[in-house]
């Protein structure tokens, strides 16, 4: 067993200890990182291993999040399945959006996946007889179980989200590792020698982004019925940064940044929340920072400096 | 009203957001021109600009007249020096690597518009425009097959948003004849065709490069400060113009002047005309998609000429 | 006589109106190590290119082993059993020398015992584990040529590989070359004694156009390329 899937268990080992040490608040808010933290960790998978840094992950976050809910709440469909539905509906909407944004690179690439999300924002408001707008639906609580387990109860809850991001920890762990996460690596550090080394440079592009988008989707979704709620702000550009702060702080291309990000950004965004309106200035000051002082954030420097065995 | 009067209305309120559009869409412009760079605070500088105006304007509490002229020289002034900061402390450290200034400039976004609610408040406030008289505008009829004009209910445009119309106008050639006639141009423009060549020959590259983000924030200033009278300052106007100049820049070729103008009366016009006549979120949806099409299929712009 | 393995036919590349190519009529006999030389701005790296996929000609044929590979994208052409080394050195910066090579190696089917083959043949054996844009810029290029030769290729396009090399390191490099078996070798090269000593014939390119073609010696003694080319050199 490496080293990397020692770090990967205790971590999830970890995180289900603190389940009973700590207060109800902060597993609360626990649950709601670890969601977050898989968002990121599909973001990571496009930005941090292969080098696509989309602005418009958001569009694949409420895809997820409203073809679940959609699916329950006006089509009465159980958690499951719709969970089910949630995946393809974003991966077919990262398929599509893919195919045509991946025609562009770079720069380019940043503003159609921006626009992409923005119509997708945009769209979502347009259908408020549905989706309520901005201001969103609720899931009925008798609805949010899968096999009998309650998932709005605070264990079933927390479980729940551990469960699920657990499997993604360990598919990236596993998926970085394989042949296909190494050629998506080398894809980010040179893609013109990747093509004249015989890769499909095109196609990889295409199904990384496809299985982020999966990944986002499905933490859109958990975020709907774990937490019984829906609405297009989910949908909006601040979504779509999120997940890049997330990783940038953690540290892009690195397994556990994603979690690390969203631990920090949540725990800075919620104490000034309780300080001010302008709690995204938290984000702003963040960002310019890490741009300026730590572009490799907290593991990527980690590992820069004596630790390069870590995932 | 009619359809005539009424697309004419809609025409004239295109037009004026036309104005606004092309001087908000020209500072992105000359800075991804000369610089390369895209800046996604943009939207802010022009927020910062219509809420500068605001304080000016009721600091100086006189004359209405007078505190917007005032606004119109400071905002663009304290505007622009922010810019040029933020680029001397931000991005020239960053070396202006393209996706690394793009996180920076968001990162600037939230700081400007969450500073803004901090200090400004979440509340919309106006501006008085300095002349405001109603201008009824006569519309033509057939009567007994000749030709009668007449003054339909409604079909009026003020004083002050045909000024904004001229002043958006005279500012434009201001800076086209600031960019081709004069030498502080004609250096920005030997940086934009090739900056090592540039900073070989002597030019001092990052004093342009702070001078032109300046410049390209003051510009959006400007508009704010024309649009505000008309419509109120508020935290969070910039998202729009941001959007819409995005895709005035990306339909008029990135980086080209004269596409930028082109383009922003294209789009301006078609915006008015389209909100007044189908829903303004279907609008937009269409008008977002269709410019990612643009960039998808077509990079180098509509008007825009294909490199090789 | 040996197959031909490459061939192009009326091979043109214009950008803008400006001819880099002219109708090139071109044929590469397998086995063969053939220089491509001419003097700057020839469009010796546009024809190579359009070779491998990497710039789409404006018009006329290429094909590979008897098929027509004018139409398809370089990935595939790579994975017929091509290989290209760029003239700028282009590795996998960030990443081992190992991983560099291991990634060629496993496109092509390659197997680990393959990478450690290669890392020996090139002498980066023992700086298997460092990252490759730490290397000195001459290891990067001899890394460049190692992924080459890990992905076994039956054509094998090196542009300018010597360029930057150290003596002893061209040297190195030209017994390497020589003892290939069983692979087709297209070689950019303006250092007059590598081509001279490793090439069996030689194309010059002059204004986008086939100059002349020939042997070491009958190259050596055409007038038309000492006027065009060689000059004053001593060739």
């Amino acid at each position: 067993m490496g080293r990397g899937l020692v770090l990967h268990l205790c971590t999830i080992a970890l995180l289900a200890a603190a389940f009973f040490v700590l207060p109800a608040y902060h597993s609360g808010n626990l649950a709601r990182i670890m969601v977050l933290a898989i968002y990121a960790m599909g973001y990571n998978l496009a930005f941090g291993y292969t080098g696509l840094l989309s602005l418009g992950h958001a569009l694949f976050f409420a895809a997820g999040m409203y073809g679940l809910s959609l699916a329950m709440t006006h089509l009465a469909i159980p958690a499951l399945p719709a969970l089910g539905l949630a995946l393809v509906a974003a991966g077919v909407v990262a398929g599509i959006t893919g195919a045509l944004a991946l025609r562009t690179r770079g720069v380019a690439f940043m503003i159609v996946t921006l626009m992409f999300a923005q119509a997708g924002y945009l769209t979502a408001l347009y259908f408020s007889e549905w989706t309520r707008g901005e201001e969103g639906f609720v899931i009925p609580q008798a609805m949010r179980n899968i096999a009998g387990i309650d998932l709005s109860g605070e264990t079933g809850r927390y479980f729940a989200a551990l469960f699920l991001f657990a499997v993604v920890l360990l598919l990236i762990g596993a998926l970085v590792r394989a042949p296909f996460g190494r050629t998506l690596i080398a894809i980010r550090e040179n893609e013109a020698r990747a093509t004249m080394l015989g890769y499909d440079v095109q196609r990889l592009k295409w199904i990384a982004l496809v299985v982020s988008g999966m990944i986002s989707g499905l933490a859109g979704a958990a975020y709907a019925l774990l937490f019984g709620y829906a609405g297009a702000s989910f949908a909006a550009v601040p979504y779509s940064i999120f997940p890049l702060l997330y990783v940038l702080l953690g540290g892009a291309g690195t397994t556990l940044g994603p979690l690390i990000g969203a631990v920090f950004m949540f725990y800075l965004i919620d104490l000034s929340s309780g300080l001010t309106d302008a709690y995204m200035l938290v984000a702003g000051v963040v960002l310019v920072a890490l741009t300026l002082f730590l572009p490799q954030g907290i593991l990527g420097t980690l590992r820069k400096r004596g630790l390069p065995w870590l995932p | 009203m009619d359809f005539g009067p009424h697309l004419m209305l809609a025409m004239l309120e295109g037009a004026v957001a036309a104005a606004i559009l092309a001087l908000t869409a020209m500072g992105l412009s000359v800075v991804f021109g000369v610089m390369r760079v895209v800046n996604v605070a943009h939207g802010e500088f022009y927020m910062l600009g219509a809420v500068i105006a605001w304080f000016v304007a009721t600091t100086l509490g006189t004359h209405p007249a007078l505190g917007f002229v005032a606004a119109l020289v400071i905002a663009p002034a304290l505007v622009g020096a922010l810019a040029a900061a933020a680029d001397k402390l931000i991005l020239q450290r960053i070396d202006y690597d393209p996706e690394r200034t793009i996180v920076a400039t968001i990162g600037l976004l939230y700081i400007i518009q969450q500073g803004t609610l901090m200090t400004f408040g979440p509340d919309a406030r106006p501006v008085e425009p300095p002349f405001n008289s109603r201008i009824a505008l006569p519309w033509y009829e057939w009567v007994d097959g000749k030709l009668s004009f007449y003054y339909p209910w409604g079909l009026s445009i003020t004083s002050y948003k045909l000024f904004v119309i001229a002043a958006a106008a005279a500012i434009l050639v201001a800076l086209w004849l600031f960019m081709t006639r004069t030498r502080a141009g004609l250096i920005m423009r030997a940086t934009q065709q090739d900056s090592q060549m540039a900073q070989a020959f002597g030019i001092p590259v990052s004093r342009v490069y702070a001078l032109v983000f300046g410049l390209g924030a003051a510009l959006a200033a400007m508009g704010a400060v024309l649009v505000v009278p008309i419509q109120q300052a508020h935290y969070l106007m910039g998202a729009d113009p941001l959007l819409l100049s995005f895709i005035v820049v990306i339909i008029g070729g990135l980086g080209s002047l004269p596409g930028t103008v082109i383009a922003a009366i294209l789009i301006g016009m078609s915006d008015g005309v389209i909100s007044v006549f189908f829903s303004p979120t279907l609008a937009k949806i269409l008008a977002t998609l269709a410019v990612a099409m643009v960039l998808v299929f077509r990079p180098q712009g509509i008007l825009g000429k294909k490199a090789h | 006589m040996a197959s031909v393995i490459l061939q192009t036919r009326g091979l043109t590349k214009t950008y803008a109106g400006v001819t880099a190519n002219t109708d090139v009529d071109f044929d590469l006999p397998a086995g063969q190590i053939r220089a491509l030389i001419g003097p700057n701005g020839a469009g010796k790296s546009t024809f190579v290119g359009m070779l491998c996929g990497r710039i789409e000609a404006t018009r006329g044929t290429v094909s590979f082993d008897g098929q027509d590979i004018s139409h398809l994208p370089a990935h595939r052409r790579i994975a017929l059993g091509i290989a290209y080394t760029f003239q700028i050195t282009s590795v996998f910066a960030g990443l081992s020398v190992h991983e560099n090579v291991a990634l060629a190696a496993r496109r092509a089917g390659g197997s680990a015992a393959r990478v450690a083959d290669v890392l020996n043949r090139v002498g980066l054996a023992d700086r298997a584990g460092q990252v490759a844009g730490d290397l000195s810029y001459g290891h990067q290029r001899i890394l460049e040529i190692g992924m080459g030769l890990a992905q076994n290729p039956r054509l094998f396009i090196l542009d300018e590989p010597t360029q930057g090399l150290a003596e002893s390191e061209i040297a190195d490099f030209k017994a390497l070359i020589t003892g290939l078996k069983d692979t087709t070798i297209l070689l950019i090269e303006h250092n007059m004694s590598v081509v001279m000593e490793t090439a069996q014939y030689i194309t010059v390119l002059n204004q986008g156009q086939i100059l002349a073609e020939g042997t070491p010696d009958q190259i050596r003694a055409d007038t038309h390329v000492q006027a065009a080319y060689l000059g004053t050199e001593d060739a």
